[in-house]
């Protein structure tokens, strides 16, 4: 090893940390704030001009009149974004199974009249914690409910379902979604002052 | 499987494989120095960096000692600049949330993380790192381990090759940095982040935005330069996330398509890599045998894990819950998965994130079935199902060796590779990097689980707790980073232990295969006579195969048949034994 060799690790490993860990993500910055301003600033919701959330970004969604959102196992709260993750519970872990046992009985007392398995990413917490989606299934399963709640008829109910589901991407990848986040704020607004903020 | 999960994975590997041939001659020219049609852009930004670093130090011929020696010397000034950065992140720029100093153990255990590609995480990254320690500490390492992986497997790839006969000269390490960056790793990621942010990725400076929900409260949702991270983390095969959820988080990954374009980026550079072996040792029927055995590995991979995942499991059938696909809902374990992937997108990432040892998770392996979290381990365990950026393909071939003596004692045949006599030398250093991988895991993951600092940071119990310490040990030996995340890594003893072993796992075996490279190149080519073993053939590929089988499961079958397998039939021995009486 020699002096010459020391000065070009030191030059190289100085010029690449500026140049990758420097000029590269705030030139990505730039070009993703001009060419896609909304998505770079996190697909934010704004009502109003109120931000109320991100497309992308689940929030936690209780209520007789809303469609539920999958459980979220961040801490302190669900769905905190400031600390994504998931349970980590183990397949067999008794934790787990009361969770989804207290989950259930909990889909079931809110509509007693509701039958047939019950979909199972309704019940499971995600691995981000901020799953924004849930399941066609998922959102039919709550249609009954939440009618009674609100008052909306069923078909027009299944119509706002229609419309926020994302399909497949190109097609054939990943799984078709319901948006929960997007389906709920439009309930929300159609519901209008009603709604006690 | 159902059609929609066999089509899916069919044309991502298919898109994969075709994408890895361009790229692979690609390789091939670049470490060659032949022209491509990108050098009259290029070529004068990396003019100007070998003036910088001084036309002396670019332009000498190095032995693997000098390249060896140069590589450890970047890779530790790297290491100090990530550790320097992460300790004293509070007095730095673009720290919008306040974040304090890392402490000690954790920025010794992220700095080892993130110069030996394995990008372990001990820490949630909104909740811990600056954006600035984002970028310059997390960005940074991610190109230049990349980079590192990939020039120390070319300088072998040299020593093989034809131009290096009774030579010594394995290139030189700066001019293959350099190349490496500009022209593999920056410019692909210059074209791709834009359309990450168009699927969804955020790509801003501002570090956290204040909403109001719905139905009431608030919200606070950080982000950052998110997208350019994302691009590297699975070009370079890194796996590091810039939120503590990784790649299942809706900002690093928003959308199908955005899985599938970074489930691509991991693979094709292990996988161009083989095919640019070809070009550059002149054997291209041998990478394709070699390129064959790899694929096939994955696709019994990715094959076992979408199937187990897709049964679901006991725990959710009990409960009452839909376990088959169908009715507008997938079905399956989906504890820890998002409804975005599904099943089948899950497991084909995380699938590739262990084969290709990126370690990014789409879907947290910690709640995977125990078949589905094995494969995982496995993929880890042989460390050359496909592989790392560079490292992988060296793994690969120190099997190689391996298969090229055993056969040629079997059959009586002086063992060869490529022309080059295998003889004691080159056996003790395949040896000794062959041996370093179980040496460094399963010490360490038998010290942790009998001290109590070992046990207390389990997440689970029973033999799932004890898969949990094997995966971080595996883990962090191949330079994976993913994990069985409900172990709490963030504690002295691991982030000390991990770190070593991180570092151990990677450059002891670069080192061990470039003394060997360095060893192969000093010897004379012997003409091919019929006595030589064929070693480009579908038959021996099928030998090499069963070598690393047979040499992976001796290694660790005791260590998988207490975790995963004796998990396995405790959960499903019912259903198992039932359904073999039928």
């Amino acid at each position: 090893m020699t002096l010459r060799d020391m000065r070009a690790a030191v030059v190289l490993f100085l010029g690449l940390a500026v140049a990758t860990g420097l000029l590269y993500p705030l030139a990505m910055t730039g070009a993703g704030q001009v060419l896609f301003p909304r998505q770079a600033n996190g697909s934010l919701i704004r009502v109003h001009g109120r931000i109320m959330g991100s497309m992308l970004i689940g929030q936690y969604l209780r209520g007789p009149g809303l469609f539920w959102s999958r459980p979220s196992a961040t801490a302190p709260v669900p769905y905190d974004a400031k600390a994504s993750g998931a349970s980590n519970l183990g397949p067999d872990n008794p934790v787990l199974r009361q969770h989804v046992a207290s989950r259930v009985a909990a889909l079931r007392k809110a509509d007693p009249g509701v039958r047939g398995p019950v979909p199972v990413d309704l019940v499971t917490s995600s691995g981000s914690g901020l799953d924004p989606d849930i399941s066609i299934a998922a959102a039919h399963y709550q249609v009954a409910r939440i009618s009674r709640a609100t008052t909306i008829a069923r078909g027009q109910l299944m119509a706002l379902i229609r419309r926020y589901t994302v399909p497949r991407s190109l097609g054939f990848l990943g799984e078709p979604v319901v948006n929960v986040v997007r389906l709920d704020l439009a309930l929300w607004r159609r519901e209008g002052a009603r709604r006690p903020r | 499987m159902s059609p929609a999960a066999f089509w899916q994975i069919v044309l991502e590997l298919l898109a994969a494989g075709a994408l890895s041939v361009p790229f692979g001659h690609y390789l091939a020219r670049v470490f060659q120095d032949q022209k491509t049609w990108l050098d009259p852009i290029v070529d004068p930004i990396d003019r100007a960096i070998y003036r910088l670093i001084g036309p002396d130090a670019v332009n000498q011929a190095m032995d693997w000692k000098g390249y060896a020696g140069n590589m450890l010397l970047t890779n530790l000034l790297m290491g100090l600049l990530i550790y320097a950065i992460l300790s004293w992140q509070g007095h730095l720029p673009w720290n919008p949330l306040h974040f304090a100093d890392v402490s000690p153990f954790l920025a010794f255990n992220t700095a080892a993380s993130f110069i030996t590609n394995t990008n372990w995480q001990a820490y949630g990254g909104e909740s811990t790192l600056s954006l600035f320690s984002q970028m310059a500490a997390i960005t940074f390492p991610m190109f230049a381990s990349a980079a590192t992986g990939l020039v120390a497997a070319i300088a072998f790839f040299r020593a093989l090759g034809p131009a290096c006969d009774k030579g010594r000269n394995l290139g030189n390490f700066y001019r293959d940095f350099v190349r490496a960056l500009t022209r593999v790793f920056l410019l692909p990621c210059l074209f791709i982040t834009p359309i990450l942010v168009w699927a969804g990725s955020p790509e801003t400076l501002a570090g956290m935005v204040t909403a109001h929900l719905v139905q009431g409260g608030i919200q606070h949702i950080p982000m950052g330069p998110v997208a350019d991270l994302e691009v590297i983390k699975h070009l370079g095969t890194n796996g590091g996330g810039f939120f503590n959820a990784n790649s299942a988080h809706p900002f690093e990954n928003p959308t199908p398509l955005s899985n599938v374009i970074e489930t691509l980026l991991m693979m094709v550079t292990p996988m161009a890599l083989v095919i640019a072996f070809g070009r550059m040792v002149a054997s291209p029927r041998l990478a394709r045998v070699m390129y064959g055995v790899m694929a096939f590995m994955l696709v019994v991979a990715v094959s076992v894990m979408v199937i187990a995942e897709q049964r679901g499991t006991p725990l959710l059938a009990h409960a009452g819950l839909m376990q088959h696909a169908g009715f507008g809902q997938m079905g399956g374990n989906m504890v820890g998965k998002e409804v975005r992937f599904g099943i089948t997108q899950s497991a084909i990432f995380d699938t590739v994130s262990t084969a290709f040892t990126t370690g990014s998770v789409n879907s947290l392996l910690d709640s995977y079935t125990p078949l589905g979290g094995m494969v995982a381990l496995v993929q880890m365990m042989l460390n050359c199902v496909f592989g790392g950026d560079g490292v992988g393909l060296l793994n690969f071939l120190m099997y190689g060796l391996f298969a090229v003596f055993i056969a040629g004692l079997m059959v009586g045949r002086t063992p060869e590779f490529l022309g080059k006599k295998i003889e004691k030398r080159e056996i003790v250093l395949a040896s000794l990097a062959l041996l370093v991988h179980p040496l460094i895991i399963l010490a360490p993951a038998a010290w942790s689980l009998m001290a109590p600092y070992g046990v207390n940071a389990l997440g689970n119990s029973g033999s799932h707790g004890l898969s949990e310490v094997l995966y971080a040990f595996v883990s962090a030996a191949a330079n994976n980073g993913s994990a069985f995340a409900g172990l709490n890594g963030n504690t002295p003893w691991y982030n000390i232990v991990l770190g070593l072993v991180m570092l151990f796992g990677r450059y002891a075996s670069i080192i061990f295969m470039l003394a060997l490279g360095g060893s192969l190149a000093a010897k004379p080519r012997v003409q091919e006579t019929i006595g030589t073993l064929k070693i480009d053939t579908a038959l021996f590929g099928g030998f090499w195969l069963a070598t690393i089988i047979v040499v992976g499961a001796l290694t660790f079958l005791p260590a998988l048949v207490l975790g995963p397998i004796a998990e396995f039939f405790a959960l499903y021995g019912h259903h198992a034994l039932s359904g073999m009486g039928r």
